[in-house]
């Protein structure tokens, strides 16, 4: 049975999107079918990060209202096996989204996939409502900052209430809470929350930590999911996660930060 | 890290008010967010009717809370009862 897995995050721009395309493609990498929908209508992004924006020729909108069928749309992932994408409409029609279309695509998508990946606009509105209703699965994104982690306890809130398993009264949506843009050396300082804090105060698992990396803006500009930048800190956290999320029991990584000795603080060295 | 940011004013520590404003917040929402049924009203108005054949109560005696746990909802009630001697005198 496929599982329908949900990145959301109430606040914009914590990472939803770049969580989306590594976590699928690391899925996909450890060979499993994996389909990553972007659910932002009107802010079409997936596409631009997963560096397949030339090759769009139907949408997510176009496969609801039967313009298009899903094989025509769905991309193919030129570097990793097994991966597909569904890229958002640009329509600037809201109602877009019918909770009846989005069941009858997931539907589908659950007939050939081991996985799919939804990744959710920011807000409560009806994109980011859409996105979790149909799912299994969350992974709750939040940076180390006070209007983030609200937002993030909002959307466990309407996880745990206007879900589908919520008003089917089924075994709740299993949550996991990624921490991104971590800094580790800033927390440490007690100018930035804690992994602790935040898990603290949300009270949910932690998948993982992404640290604050120049990686990710990098691979951005060059169209490929930082996990695929096995070398660099956020490519590995990446790694990790989808390993733990597989079932694997691995430390945290990246939550540290280098411990400077007295000459290195007075000499510099970052 | 230079020579300057090692002999800087020492760190505000503003994450440990982060964290006291956001368990208050969060802790606030969460109470809203889990709506009371509406016809707690009509219980406690109904139960105060029972209660009053037998024992004179005012409506600040009745108390009526809702709290989930989990999986479940446990519905409490809490009536206070006068002290024996404001009550002897009274019809049964
Ligand atoms: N770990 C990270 N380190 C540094 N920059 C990051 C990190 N994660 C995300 N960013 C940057 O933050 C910005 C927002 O990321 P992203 O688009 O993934 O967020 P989003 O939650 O999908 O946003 P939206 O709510 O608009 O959909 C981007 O510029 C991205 O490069
Ligand atoms: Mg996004």
């Amino acid at each position: 049975m496929a599982t329908v897995i949900v990145v959301t995050s109430g606040k914009g721009g914590v990472g939803k999107t770049t969580t989306s395309a590594s976590f699928a493609t690391g899925l996909a990498q450890r060979g499993y079918r994996t389909a990553v929908i972007d659910f932002d209508v009107g802010l079409r992004n997936l596409d631009l990060i997963m560096g397949c924006e030339r090759r769009v020729v139907y949408d997510f909108v176009n496969v609801i209202n039967n313009e298009a069928n899903l094989n025509q749309a769905l991309i193919r992932d030129k570097r990793v096996e097994n991966l597909y994408i569904l890229p958002a409409s640009q329509t600037r029609d809201k109602e877009a989204l019918t909770k009846e279309g989005v069941e009858r695509v997931l539907n589908e998508l659950k007939q050939t996939f081991e996985y799919v990946v939804c990744d959710s606009p920011a807000g409560i509105e009806r994109g980011a409502l859409m996105a979790l209703y149909f799912a299994d699965e969350a992974l709750v994104v939040t940076n180390p900052e006070v209007s983030s982690v609200r937002d993030s306890d909002r959307i466990l809130g309407i996880l745990a209430s206007r879900s589908r398993r919520a008003e089917q009264g089924e075994s709740p949506v299993k949550e996991h809470l990624v921490l991104t843009r971590y800094a580790p050396e800033r927390a440490n300082r007690g100018d930035m929350l804690t992994v602790q804090d935040v898990l603290e105060i949300l009270g949910i698992p932690l998948l993982g930590v992404i640290p604050e990396s120049p990686a990710v803006l990098q691979s951005s500009n060059a169209g490929v999911p930082v996990i695929l930048e096995g070398g660099s800190d956020a490519g590995a956290a990446y790694g990790d996660l989808v390993d733990r999320f597989l079932g694997k029991d691995l430390p945290h990584r990246f939550m540290e930060g280098q411990k400077k000795g007295f000459l290195q603080r007075l000499f510099g060295g970052s | 890290m230079g020579l300057f940011d090692y002999f800087r004013a020492p760190p505000s520590k503003s994450a440990a008010l982060a964290k006291e404003r956001l368990q208050i917040i969060v802790a606030h929402e969460r109470g809203g967010r889990r709506s009371s049924p509406d016809y707690l009203p009509a219980l406690k108005k109904e139960l105060l009717e029972v209660v009053r054949k037998y024992v004179p109560i005012d409506q600040s005696q009745v108390k009526v809370h809702l709290d989930r746990e989990g999986g479940y909802e446990i519905l409490e009630l809490n009536i206070t009862l006068p002290d024996e001697e404001q009550r002897s005198g009274q019809p049964r």
